[in-house]
């Protein structure tokens, strides 16, 4: 189990192969499909959405006004995020992110950029959206929640100790493309 | 329809956040069956104690409260306007609830008013019945795994899939693998065999309502179950696809007639997240009883 403090350092981010489990710690920035595309076409982040060395969450959370006017947060797991594969590498390129956290893992131009840019891709449970909720301690703020609607707008989270998988690192490794090439091999002998 | 409300509110709360007995047992089952140590055993303990959490804090396993789907079987007279006014409000209350999330977007324009209730939102299939009970069953579908659902036209030349039964394995074995850990797996497969472009997605979905230990009664079917369960895993997809001897917790299939023309074989997967729950409900419109 490795810990990673934000905001990261690209020796971090170097240390880390696939396969490796590691527990994440500091703010995130959630980010998916609206904003990567708004993103891509040349929009503005807010001032203080600060991505240098940071990690954009792949995440639409259930969040609502608890009985003291605060954002709670019932359910945050990660979403798809081959989704993005268009638009990624040019984030983590323009924005100086270090980490992504999604599922399912995405393609060779992002795979590309993490090498190039120092950037792992960090794999968070599908559907595990209590146990990642838990690690979420605060809400510290959102953007463009009127403008994207709450599952698209970027939320500012404090995370402790939250649970990943490198499944792609920043030296050209990929467990997706690992394990796509051996569940192959095996169907073809089993047709 | 005194209480239809209530007991609406009851089962889509229920549903986001209570997987049912039999989908539980068989995630339990597969995480007995990972290799100790390994990625796959850690994925399937967070899977567990994730589980435990949602149905001890009442809330969504999965944020991707999903597409809302269903199905009501009730007696002649039930008045189907009515029903689904009702339904709308519990959805709607639901949502602000955050039992669902606020999920349904508007395709033209891309707003998202924060109801849930739109066109196609919540879908709701009716079928009547000579008996005098109304049972409701609903299905809650995350966006990741209905992304890896897929129809086949056979034959499909690429995959040497022919119009038979070694055809529609080959095509089924094949969405599998696309799948890989996409869908959030391990999934279950719906699967229908025939039928057209709409009806085949349809009786595909529908093979979820079934329990997980059920065995089907059509003996080719029932085979064809067991044998792409066992070959999926096989393939070493695992668990979110990070490796792992559980690629599949389950396969339904039927089969629908077809056109002359048409051979389609229409897939769907659902997630480890799987959320089915049903209720027979009293003239009253009160619960009776819970049916999964």
């Amino acid at each position: 189990m490795q810990s990673l403090t934000t905001p990261i350092d690209e020796s971090s981010i170097r240390s880390l192969k696939v396969g490796d489990t590691v527990e994440l710690t500091g703010i995130i920035f959630t980010g998916r499909d609206v904003v990567h595309k708004y993103l891509h076409e040349g929009g503005k982040l807010p001032p203080e959405v600060n991505l240098k060395n940071g990690v954009i969450y792949h995440c639409g959370p259930v969040v609502i006004r608890d009985e003291n006017d605060q954002w709670k947060v019932t359910a945050a797991g990660p979403t798809t995020s081959i989704r993005e594969e268009p638009y990624q590498w040019q984030i983590i390129r323009d924005f100086g992110i270090r980490a992504i956290i999604g599922k399912g893992g995405m393609g060779n131009r992002t795979l590309q950029a993490c090498r190039e840019y120092g950037c792992v891709y960090l794999h968070g449970v599908g559907g595990a959206a209590q146990v990642l909720a838990e690690r979420i301690e605060k809400v510290r703020n959102v953007y463009m929640l009127e403008q994207f609607g709450s599952p698209e707008a970027i939320w500012e989270f404090d995370v402790i100790r939250f649970p990943a998988v490198v499944t792609m690192d920043s030296h050209g490794n990929s467990l997706h493309d690992e394990i796509q090439a051996s569940s192959r091999a095996i169907l073809d002998q089993n047709l | 329809m005194a209480h239809l409300k209530e007991s609406l509110l009851e089962l889509i709360k229920r549903t986001s956040s209570e997987i049912p007995e039999d989908v539980h047992r068989a995630i339990l089952r597969s995480l007995e069956n990972e290799k100790k140590g390994s990625i796959a055993e850690s994925t399937f303990k967070i899977i567990e104690q994730n589980i435990e959490l949602a149905k001890q804090k009442t809330q969504p396993i999965c944020q991707d409260t999903g597409s809302i789907i269903f199905y009501v079987e009730g007696p002649i007279g039930l008045d189907q306007l009515e029903f689904r006014e009702i339904a709308e409000q519990a959805v709607r209350e639901s949502t602000q609830k955050g039992h669902l999330r606020q999920n349904s977007v508007d395709s033209l324009t891309g707003v998202n008013d924060g109801t849930n209730v739109g066109k196609g939102f919540p879908t709701i299939h009716f079928h009547q019945s000579r008996e005098k009970v109304t049972r409701v069953q609903l299905i809650l579908k995350g966006g990741g795994c209905e992304n890896v659902g897929a129809q086949y036209s056979l034959p499909n030349p690429k995959l040497k899939a022919n119009r038979d039964l070694d055809g529609c394995r080959k095509v089924i074995l094949d969405a599998v693998y696309q799948a890989q850990g996409k869908g959030c797996g391990p999934g279950i497969l719906g699967v229908c065999i025939g039928g057209d472009r709409t009806t085949g997605y349809e009786f595909s979905k529908e093979q979820f309502l079934r329990k997980m230990e059920d065995r089907n009664s059509i003996e080719e079917l029932n085979q064809l179950e067991q044998d792409i369960c066992s070959t999926a895993n096989k393939l070493g997809i695992g668990p979110m696809g990070f490796g792992g001897k559980t690629t599949l917790l389950g396969v339904k299939i039927c089969a629908a007639n077809r056109l002359p023309a048409s051979f389609f074989v229409s897939i769907s997967y659902m997630c480890w997240a799987f959320r089915r729950q049903g209720v027979s409900l009293n003239e009253d419109r009160t619960i009776s009883s819970w049916l999964y």
